[in-house]
Protein backbone atom coordinates (compact mmCIF):
# COMPACT_ATOMS: atom_id res chain seq x y z
CA UNK A 1 0.00 0.00 0.00
CA UNK A 2 1.58 3.47 -0.82
CA UNK A 3 -0.26 6.63 -0.85
CA UNK A 4 -2.91 9.02 1.40
CA UNK A 5 -5.64 8.98 2.74
CA UNK A 6 -8.78 11.46 3.63
CA UNK A 7 -12.55 11.60 4.80
CA UNK A 8 -14.42 14.34 3.65
CA UNK A 9 -11.37 16.45 2.24
CA UNK A 10 -9.47 16.15 5.42
CA UNK A 11 -6.27 14.56 5.32
CA UNK A 12 -5.77 11.43 7.05
CA UNK A 13 -2.01 10.73 6.70
CA UNK A 14 0.04 11.06 3.53
CA UNK A 15 3.09 9.68 1.58
CA UNK A 16 2.60 6.60 3.62
CA UNK A 17 4.35 3.65 2.03
CA UNK A 18 3.75 0.31 3.44
CA UNK A 19 4.94 -3.31 2.15
CA UNK A 20 3.78 -6.21 4.35
CA UNK A 21 6.50 -9.17 3.84
CA UNK A 22 5.02 -12.34 3.64
CA UNK A 23 4.64 -14.87 5.88
CA UNK A 24 6.20 -12.63 9.04
CA UNK A 25 4.97 -9.90 11.25
CA UNK A 26 4.59 -5.89 10.22
CA UNK A 27 4.81 -3.77 12.80
CA UNK A 28 2.52 -0.17 12.31
CA UNK A 29 3.50 1.81 14.89
CA UNK A 30 1.94 5.68 15.81
CA UNK A 31 0.60 7.53 18.17
CA UNK A 32 -3.41 8.16 18.64
CA UNK A 33 -4.52 9.92 15.77
CA UNK A 34 -2.52 9.19 13.30
CA UNK A 35 -4.32 6.99 10.78
CA UNK A 36 -3.35 3.52 11.82
CA UNK A 37 -6.59 1.93 12.13
CA UNK A 38 -7.65 3.94 8.96
CA UNK A 39 -5.02 1.90 7.27
CA UNK A 40 -6.38 -1.69 8.57
CA UNK A 41 -9.47 -0.75 7.51
CA UNK A 42 -8.27 0.25 4.10
CA UNK A 43 -6.61 -3.62 3.79
CA UNK A 44 -9.91 -5.14 5.19
CA UNK A 45 -12.31 -3.03 2.96
CA UNK A 46 -14.03 -1.77 5.75
CA UNK A 47 -12.96 1.87 5.02
CA UNK A 48 -16.22 3.82 4.16
CA UNK A 49 -16.29 7.23 3.28
CA UNK A 50 -12.19 7.11 3.19
CA UNK A 51 -10.52 8.68 -0.18
CA UNK A 52 -7.53 6.26 -0.83
CA UNK A 53 -5.41 8.36 -3.42
CA UNK A 54 -2.68 6.04 -4.31
CA UNK A 55 -1.73 2.01 -4.81
CA UNK A 56 -3.32 -0.69 -3.16
CA UNK A 57 -2.83 -4.12 -3.92
CA UNK A 58 -5.71 -6.22 -2.67
CA UNK A 59 -4.42 -8.60 -0.07
CA UNK A 60 -7.26 -10.87 -0.71
CA UNK A 61 -9.44 -12.34 1.86
CA UNK A 62 -8.65 -11.30 5.46
CA UNK A 63 -9.22 -12.41 8.91
CA UNK A 64 -9.22 -9.86 11.50
CA UNK A 65 -8.82 -9.06 15.29
CA UNK A 66 -9.44 -6.03 16.99
CA UNK A 67 -9.04 -4.60 20.75
CA UNK A 68 -12.35 -5.36 21.49
CA UNK A 69 -13.18 -9.14 21.65
CA UNK A 70 -16.20 -8.42 19.79
CA UNK A 71 -17.64 -11.73 20.65
CA UNK A 72 -21.71 -12.32 20.31
CA UNK A 73 -23.17 -12.26 23.72
CA UNK A 74 -26.14 -14.39 22.27
CA UNK A 75 -24.15 -17.35 21.16
CA UNK A 76 -22.05 -19.99 22.90
CA UNK A 77 -17.99 -19.85 22.73
CA UNK A 78 -18.32 -22.58 20.14
CA UNK A 79 -20.73 -20.89 18.15
CA UNK A 80 -18.87 -17.43 18.15
CA UNK A 81 -15.97 -19.41 17.05
CA UNK A 82 -17.89 -20.62 14.09
CA UNK A 83 -19.38 -17.19 13.23
CA UNK A 84 -17.39 -17.30 10.09
CA UNK A 85 -18.84 -20.25 8.48
CA UNK A 86 -22.16 -19.39 9.61
CA UNK A 87 -22.31 -16.10 8.09
CA UNK A 88 -21.34 -17.20 5.20
CA UNK A 89 -23.32 -19.90 5.43
CA UNK A 90 -20.93 -23.08 4.86
CA UNK A 91 -21.15 -26.00 6.76
CA UNK A 92 -20.90 -25.43 10.37
CA UNK A 93 -17.40 -27.88 11.39
CA UNK A 94 -17.50 -28.38 15.21
CA UNK A 95 -14.69 -30.33 15.28
CA UNK A 96 -12.49 -28.34 13.98
CA UNK A 97 -13.76 -25.50 16.13
CA UNK A 98 -13.16 -27.41 19.36
CA UNK A 99 -9.49 -28.06 17.98
CA UNK A 100 -8.86 -24.03 17.75
CA UNK A 101 -10.84 -23.86 20.90
CA UNK A 102 -8.36 -26.35 22.62
CA UNK A 103 -5.20 -24.59 20.94
CA UNK A 104 -5.87 -21.70 22.88
CA UNK A 105 -6.53 -23.27 25.82
CA UNK A 106 -10.26 -23.27 26.47
CA UNK A 107 -11.80 -26.42 25.34
CA UNK A 108 -13.74 -26.90 28.33
CA UNK A 109 -15.81 -23.59 27.81
CA UNK A 110 -17.03 -24.47 24.28
CA UNK A 111 -20.64 -24.61 25.45
CA UNK A 112 -20.41 -21.31 28.01
CA UNK A 113 -21.86 -17.89 26.92
CA UNK A 114 -18.72 -14.90 26.23
CA UNK A 115 -20.66 -13.45 29.47
CA UNK A 116 -18.81 -16.02 31.84
CA UNK A 117 -15.50 -15.80 30.70
CA UNK A 118 -12.65 -13.22 31.46
CA UNK A 119 -11.23 -10.61 29.59
CA UNK A 120 -8.32 -13.09 28.56
CA UNK A 121 -9.65 -15.86 27.89
CA UNK A 122 -12.25 -13.91 25.92
CA UNK A 123 -9.62 -12.38 23.44
CA UNK A 124 -8.27 -16.44 23.15
CA UNK A 125 -12.02 -16.74 21.58
CA UNK A 126 -11.20 -13.82 19.85
CA UNK A 127 -7.91 -15.74 18.11
CA UNK A 128 -9.71 -18.81 18.18
CA UNK A 129 -12.56 -17.59 15.85
CA UNK A 130 -9.53 -15.66 14.21
CA UNK A 131 -7.54 -19.19 13.41
CA UNK A 132 -10.47 -20.34 12.30
CA UNK A 133 -11.34 -18.18 9.58
CA UNK A 134 -7.60 -19.62 8.37
CA UNK A 135 -6.31 -16.70 5.98
CA UNK A 136 -3.17 -16.34 4.94
CA UNK A 137 -3.39 -12.32 5.93
CA UNK A 138 -4.66 -11.67 9.24
CA UNK A 139 -4.99 -8.39 10.65
CA UNK A 140 -4.73 -7.06 14.18
CA UNK A 141 -5.92 -3.52 15.59
CA UNK A 142 -4.21 -3.45 19.15
CA UNK A 143 -5.73 -6.97 20.40
CA UNK A 144 -3.95 -6.76 23.53
CA UNK A 145 -4.02 -3.49 24.27
CA UNK A 146 -7.38 -3.93 27.10
CA UNK A 147 -5.18 -7.28 28.84
CA UNK A 148 -3.31 -6.41 32.25
CA UNK A 149 0.08 -6.82 31.57
CA UNK A 150 0.45 -10.67 32.38
CA UNK A 151 -1.93 -11.47 30.44
CA UNK A 152 -0.71 -9.29 27.40
CA UNK A 153 2.42 -11.14 27.18
CA UNK A 154 0.82 -14.41 27.28
CA UNK A 155 -1.77 -13.23 24.54
CA UNK A 156 0.98 -12.34 22.64
CA UNK A 157 3.16 -15.59 23.12
CA UNK A 158 -0.11 -17.64 22.11
CA UNK A 159 -0.82 -14.98 19.40
CA UNK A 160 3.02 -15.52 17.78
CA UNK A 161 3.17 -19.36 18.04
CA UNK A 162 -0.45 -20.03 16.32
CA UNK A 163 -0.19 -17.14 13.77
CA UNK A 164 3.45 -18.64 12.61
CA UNK A 165 3.74 -18.75 8.72
CA UNK A 166 1.05 -16.26 8.12
CA UNK A 167 1.62 -12.67 6.93
CA UNK A 168 0.75 -10.45 10.28
CA UNK A 169 -0.21 -6.86 9.87
CA UNK A 170 0.04 -5.40 13.85
CA UNK A 171 -1.15 -1.88 14.44
CA UNK A 172 -0.01 -1.41 18.38
CA UNK A 173 0.43 2.20 19.75
CA UNK A 174 2.96 0.12 21.89
CA UNK A 175 6.52 0.49 21.52
CA UNK A 176 7.61 -2.45 23.72
CA UNK A 177 4.98 -5.07 21.86
CA UNK A 178 6.57 -3.65 18.34
CA UNK A 179 10.04 -4.76 19.63
CA UNK A 180 8.74 -7.94 20.93
CA UNK A 181 6.77 -9.06 18.01
CA UNK A 182 7.49 -6.89 14.66
CA UNK A 183 9.84 -8.59 12.13
CA UNK A 184 9.24 -5.20 10.05
CA UNK A 185 8.45 -2.20 12.03
CA UNK A 186 7.58 1.20 10.90
CA UNK A 187 6.98 4.45 12.41
CA UNK A 188 3.48 6.33 10.97
CA UNK A 189 4.30 10.57 11.56
CA UNK A 190 1.88 12.77 10.51
CA UNK A 191 4.74 13.60 7.18
CA UNK A 192 5.09 9.64 6.41
CA UNK A 193 6.12 6.38 7.03
CA UNK A 194 9.88 5.72 8.68
CA UNK A 195 11.61 2.31 9.18
CA UNK A 196 12.89 1.30 12.35
CA UNK A 197 15.35 -1.69 11.99
CA UNK A 198 13.95 -4.89 14.21
CA UNK A 199 15.93 -7.24 16.10
CA UNK A 200 16.81 -9.93 14.12
CA UNK A 201 16.03 -12.40 16.59
CA UNK A 202 12.74 -15.53 15.89
CA UNK A 203 9.74 -14.07 17.99
CA UNK A 204 8.47 -13.70 19.92
CA UNK A 205 11.34 -11.97 21.74
CA UNK A 206 11.95 -12.05 25.42
CA UNK A 207 10.90 -8.37 26.65
CA UNK A 208 14.00 -8.12 28.57
CA UNK A 209 16.70 -9.12 25.79
CA UNK A 210 19.36 -6.23 24.81
CA UNK A 211 18.19 -6.20 21.43
CA UNK A 212 14.70 -5.77 22.21
CA UNK A 213 15.18 -3.36 24.63
CA UNK A 214 17.39 -1.20 22.19
CA UNK A 215 14.53 -1.36 19.39
CA UNK A 216 12.20 -0.05 22.35
CA UNK A 217 14.23 3.17 23.17
CA UNK A 218 14.41 3.68 19.16
CA UNK A 219 10.94 3.51 18.98
CA UNK A 220 10.84 5.76 21.96
CA UNK A 221 13.00 8.32 20.67
CA UNK A 222 11.57 8.36 16.67
CA UNK A 223 7.84 8.44 18.52
CA UNK A 224 8.84 11.60 20.92
CA UNK A 225 10.62 13.79 18.29
CA UNK A 226 8.61 16.17 16.97
CA UNK A 227 7.88 16.31 13.38
CA UNK B 1 -41.50 -10.65 46.15
CA UNK B 2 -41.31 -6.91 47.53
CA UNK B 3 -43.01 -6.43 44.02
CA UNK B 4 -46.00 -8.31 44.86
CA UNK B 5 -46.72 -7.16 48.20
CA UNK B 6 -46.53 -3.45 47.43
CA UNK B 7 -48.77 -4.37 44.78
CA UNK B 8 -51.27 -5.88 47.54
CA UNK B 9 -50.20 -3.02 49.44
CA UNK B 10 -51.30 -0.51 46.83
CA UNK B 11 -54.24 -2.57 46.01
CA UNK B 12 -55.24 -1.81 49.59
CA UNK B 13 -54.98 1.41 49.63
CA UNK B 14 -57.22 2.37 46.80
CA UNK B 15 -59.92 0.31 48.25
CA UNK B 16 -59.69 1.80 51.52
CA UNK B 17 -59.89 5.06 49.72
CA UNK B 18 -62.71 3.85 47.63
CA UNK B 19 -64.39 3.16 50.90
CA UNK B 20 -63.61 6.48 52.87
CA UNK B 21 -64.99 8.26 49.81
CA UNK B 22 -68.30 6.44 49.95
CA UNK B 23 -68.32 6.48 53.87
CA UNK B 24 -68.13 10.30 54.02
CA UNK B 25 -69.99 11.76 50.92
CA UNK B 26 -72.63 9.36 51.19
CA UNK B 27 -72.58 9.20 47.49
CA UNK B 28 -75.51 6.75 45.97
CA UNK B 29 -74.65 3.39 45.36
CA UNK B 30 -75.80 3.47 41.23
CA UNK B 31 -73.01 6.51 40.93
CA UNK B 32 -70.38 4.51 42.78
CA UNK B 33 -70.92 1.50 44.32
CA UNK B 34 -69.36 0.20 47.34
CA UNK B 35 -65.77 -2.65 46.71
CA UNK B 36 -68.09 -5.17 48.67
CA UNK B 37 -70.52 -4.90 46.69
CA UNK B 38 -68.39 -4.77 42.96
CA UNK B 39 -66.94 -7.59 44.38
CA UNK B 40 -70.38 -9.80 44.75
CA UNK B 41 -71.04 -8.32 41.39
CA UNK B 42 -67.71 -10.17 40.16
CA UNK B 43 -68.72 -13.51 41.72
CA UNK B 44 -72.15 -13.29 41.02
CA UNK B 45 -71.81 -12.42 37.17
CA UNK B 46 -68.92 -14.42 36.99
CA UNK B 47 -70.00 -16.16 33.98
CA UNK B 48 -71.38 -13.09 32.12
CA UNK B 49 -67.81 -11.54 32.78
CA UNK B 50 -65.85 -14.54 31.49
CA UNK B 51 -67.66 -15.09 28.17
CA UNK B 52 -67.30 -11.47 27.58
CA UNK B 53 -63.69 -11.60 28.98
CA UNK B 54 -62.91 -14.37 27.26
CA UNK B 55 -64.04 -12.05 23.58
CA UNK B 56 -61.42 -9.06 24.79
CA UNK B 57 -58.67 -11.83 25.32
CA UNK B 58 -59.06 -13.30 22.08
CA UNK B 59 -59.28 -9.76 20.14
CA UNK B 60 -55.91 -8.49 22.36
CA UNK B 61 -53.99 -11.80 21.91
CA UNK B 62 -54.15 -11.93 18.40
CA UNK B 63 -53.84 -8.37 18.17
CA UNK B 64 -50.55 -8.66 20.06
CA UNK B 65 -49.62 -11.08 18.00
CA UNK B 66 -50.09 -9.71 14.36
CA UNK B 67 -48.86 -6.56 15.65
CA UNK B 68 -45.97 -8.02 16.73
CA UNK B 69 -45.31 -9.82 13.96
CA UNK B 70 -45.80 -6.74 11.53
CA UNK B 71 -43.68 -4.50 13.74
CA UNK B 72 -40.96 -6.97 13.50
CA UNK B 73 -41.23 -7.47 9.59
CA UNK B 74 -41.30 -3.16 9.08
CA UNK B 75 -38.50 -2.31 11.36
CA UNK B 76 -36.07 -4.82 9.52
CA UNK B 77 -37.32 -3.35 5.87
CA UNK B 78 -36.75 0.01 7.17
CA UNK B 79 -33.61 -0.88 8.17
CA UNK B 80 -32.55 -2.76 5.25
CA UNK B 81 -33.94 -0.30 2.93
CA UNK B 82 -32.79 3.39 2.66
CA UNK B 83 -35.53 4.08 0.34
CA UNK B 84 -37.91 2.69 2.31
CA UNK B 85 -36.96 4.43 5.56
CA UNK B 86 -37.15 7.87 3.53
CA UNK B 87 -40.46 7.14 2.34
CA UNK B 88 -42.16 5.54 5.13
CA UNK B 89 -40.85 7.17 8.39
CA UNK B 90 -42.84 10.23 7.66
CA UNK B 91 -46.17 8.04 7.06
CA UNK B 92 -45.62 6.20 10.42
CA UNK B 93 -45.24 9.81 12.16
CA UNK B 94 -48.43 11.08 10.14
CA UNK B 95 -49.99 8.24 11.35
CA UNK B 96 -49.14 8.70 14.90
CA UNK B 97 -50.67 12.26 14.63
CA UNK B 98 -54.24 10.61 13.69
CA UNK B 99 -56.09 9.84 17.18
CA UNK B 100 -56.28 6.22 16.85
CA UNK B 101 -60.00 7.30 18.70
CA UNK B 102 -60.98 8.77 15.39
CA UNK B 103 -60.16 5.98 13.25
CA UNK B 104 -62.24 3.12 15.29
CA UNK B 105 -65.72 4.16 13.77
CA UNK B 106 -64.45 4.18 10.17
CA UNK B 107 -62.96 0.12 11.25
CA UNK B 108 -65.93 -0.69 12.46
CA UNK B 109 -67.39 0.22 9.21
CA UNK B 110 -64.90 -1.41 7.25
CA UNK B 111 -64.73 -4.47 9.05
CA UNK B 112 -67.87 -5.02 10.78
CA UNK B 113 -69.54 -5.52 14.42
CA UNK B 114 -67.12 -8.46 14.57
CA UNK B 115 -63.92 -9.36 16.02
CA UNK B 116 -61.85 -7.95 12.91
CA UNK B 117 -62.16 -4.51 13.78
CA UNK B 118 -61.21 -4.74 17.25
CA UNK B 119 -57.87 -6.82 16.68
CA UNK B 120 -57.40 -4.29 14.19
CA UNK B 121 -57.71 -1.60 16.45
CA UNK B 122 -55.36 -2.89 18.71
CA UNK B 123 -52.72 -3.94 15.81
CA UNK B 124 -52.15 -0.37 14.99
CA UNK B 125 -52.34 1.14 18.73
CA UNK B 126 -49.15 -1.74 19.36
CA UNK B 127 -47.64 -1.25 15.95
CA UNK B 128 -46.00 1.96 16.27
CA UNK B 129 -44.00 1.30 19.21
CA UNK B 130 -43.01 -1.74 18.50
CA UNK B 131 -41.82 -1.21 15.41
CA UNK B 132 -39.76 2.00 16.89
CA UNK B 133 -38.09 0.24 19.62
CA UNK B 134 -37.25 -2.70 17.27
CA UNK B 135 -35.98 -0.06 14.81
CA UNK B 136 -33.94 2.06 17.11
CA UNK B 137 -32.35 -1.15 18.33
CA UNK B 138 -31.59 -2.87 14.38
CA UNK B 139 -29.77 0.91 14.03
CA UNK B 140 -27.60 0.70 17.06
CA UNK B 141 -26.05 -2.78 16.13
CA UNK B 142 -22.34 -2.27 17.00
CA UNK B 143 -20.18 -1.15 13.95
CA UNK B 144 -17.39 -3.47 14.58
CA UNK B 145 -19.40 -6.39 14.41
CA UNK B 146 -21.07 -5.22 11.37
CA UNK B 147 -17.32 -4.48 10.11
CA UNK B 148 -16.25 -7.87 11.03
CA UNK B 149 -18.80 -9.52 9.57
CA UNK B 150 -17.97 -7.68 6.19
CA UNK B 151 -14.38 -8.89 6.67
CA UNK B 152 -15.83 -12.36 7.11
CA UNK B 153 -17.40 -12.32 4.03
CA UNK B 154 -21.38 -11.76 4.77
CA UNK B 155 -23.83 -10.88 2.43
CA UNK B 156 -26.10 -8.05 3.84
CA UNK B 157 -28.81 -10.26 4.40
CA UNK B 158 -26.96 -12.92 6.85
CA UNK B 159 -25.74 -9.92 8.74
CA UNK B 160 -29.25 -8.87 9.18
CA UNK B 161 -30.36 -12.46 10.53
CA UNK B 162 -26.86 -13.35 12.08
CA UNK B 163 -25.84 -10.09 13.52
CA UNK B 164 -28.12 -7.11 13.74
CA UNK B 165 -31.27 -8.84 14.06
CA UNK B 166 -30.19 -11.15 17.57
CA UNK B 167 -28.46 -7.81 18.72
CA UNK B 168 -31.77 -6.07 18.56
CA UNK B 169 -33.91 -8.58 20.09
CA UNK B 170 -33.71 -7.00 24.00
CA UNK B 171 -35.19 -3.62 22.04
CA UNK B 172 -38.46 -5.62 20.30
CA UNK B 173 -38.78 -7.43 23.81
CA UNK B 174 -39.67 -3.52 25.05
CA UNK B 175 -41.53 -2.33 22.50
CA UNK B 176 -43.65 -6.22 23.37
CA UNK B 177 -44.04 -5.20 27.07
CA UNK B 178 -45.17 -1.85 26.13
CA UNK B 179 -47.72 -3.47 23.41
CA UNK B 180 -49.12 -5.98 26.28
CA UNK B 181 -50.31 -2.68 28.19
CA UNK B 182 -51.86 -0.80 25.02
CA UNK B 183 -53.30 -3.67 23.26
CA UNK B 184 -56.40 -3.99 25.41
CA UNK B 185 -57.05 -0.13 25.10
CA UNK B 186 -57.17 -1.04 21.23
CA UNK B 187 -59.64 -3.51 21.79
CA UNK B 188 -61.49 -1.50 24.52
CA UNK B 189 -61.69 1.49 21.72
CA UNK B 190 -63.10 -1.07 18.99
CA UNK B 191 -65.69 -2.45 21.56
CA UNK B 192 -67.04 1.20 22.27
CA UNK B 193 -67.71 1.67 19.19
CA UNK B 194 -69.48 -1.11 18.13
CA UNK B 195 -69.49 -4.53 19.25
CA UNK B 196 -72.08 -7.11 20.33
CA UNK B 197 -69.48 -8.92 23.05
CA UNK B 198 -66.52 -8.34 24.91
CA UNK B 199 -65.77 -6.37 28.38
CA UNK B 200 -65.73 -2.89 26.08
CA UNK B 201 -69.79 -4.08 25.20
CA UNK B 202 -70.24 -5.37 28.97
CA UNK B 203 -69.00 -1.58 30.10
CA UNK B 204 -71.37 0.75 27.81
CA UNK B 205 -74.07 -1.80 28.22
CA UNK B 206 -73.61 -1.50 32.21
CA UNK B 207 -73.43 2.10 32.23
CA UNK B 208 -76.08 2.63 30.15
CA UNK B 209 -78.94 0.21 32.60
CA UNK B 210 -77.18 2.37 35.24
CA UNK B 211 -75.72 -0.90 36.56
CA UNK B 212 -72.76 0.67 37.72
CA UNK B 213 -71.60 -2.55 39.98
CA UNK B 214 -71.37 -4.69 36.93
CA UNK B 215 -69.66 -1.54 34.98
CA UNK B 216 -66.76 -1.70 37.58
CA UNK B 217 -66.47 -5.54 37.90
CA UNK B 218 -66.38 -5.34 34.21
CA UNK B 219 -63.74 -2.78 34.57
CA UNK B 220 -61.50 -4.36 37.21
CA UNK B 221 -61.39 -7.89 35.46
CA UNK B 222 -60.44 -5.87 32.30
CA UNK B 223 -57.56 -4.15 34.41
CA UNK B 224 -56.55 -7.66 36.11
CA UNK B 225 -56.13 -8.91 32.72
CA UNK B 226 -53.92 -6.20 31.55
CA UNK B 227 -51.52 -6.73 34.59
CA UNK B 228 -50.97 -10.41 34.44
CA UNK B 229 -50.61 -10.54 30.30
CA UNK B 230 -48.05 -7.47 30.97
CA UNK B 231 -46.35 -9.98 33.34
CA UNK B 232 -46.24 -12.94 30.74
CA UNK B 233 -45.18 -10.89 28.21
CA UNK B 234 -42.39 -9.57 30.51
CA UNK B 235 -41.69 -13.43 31.80
CA UNK B 236 -41.61 -14.55 28.34
CA UNK B 237 -39.40 -11.27 27.29
CA UNK B 238 -36.48 -12.34 30.46
CA UNK B 239 -36.70 -16.14 29.05
CA UNK B 240 -36.34 -15.86 25.65
CA UNK B 241 -35.45 -11.90 23.98
CA UNK B 242 -33.08 -10.61 26.97
CA UNK B 243 -29.76 -10.64 27.79
CA UNK B 244 -27.84 -10.29 31.14
CA UNK B 245 -26.77 -6.88 31.88
CA UNK B 246 -23.11 -6.55 30.60
CA UNK B 247 -23.35 -8.34 27.64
Amino acid sequence: MAGSAAINGTPIFSQLDLVLTPHSWTCLLGASGVGKSTVLRLFAGLAEGVTFDGTLSDPGRVAMMAQQDLLMPWLSVLDNVMLGARLRGERLDRVLARDRLAQVGLADHADKLPLALSGGQRQRVALARTLMEDRAVVLLDEPFSALDALTRAQMQDLTTKLLTGRTVLLVTHDPSEAARLGQKILIMTPTGTVEIAAPRTPIPRDINAPDVLRTQKDLFDRLRRPT
Amino acid sequence: MSGWRAGIAATCLILLLWQTVIWTTGVARFILPPPVLVGQTIWESRALLAEHALITIAEVLIGLVLGAALGFVSAVGLVASPTARALVRPILLFSQAVPVFALAPILTLWLGFGLWSKITMALIIIYFPVTSSFFDALMRTNRDWIGLAKVMGASPARIMWHIRVPAALPGFASGLRLAAVYAPIGAIIGEWVGASKGLGYLMLLANGRAKTDLMFAALIVLAVLTILLHAAVNKLCEKTLDRPEGS
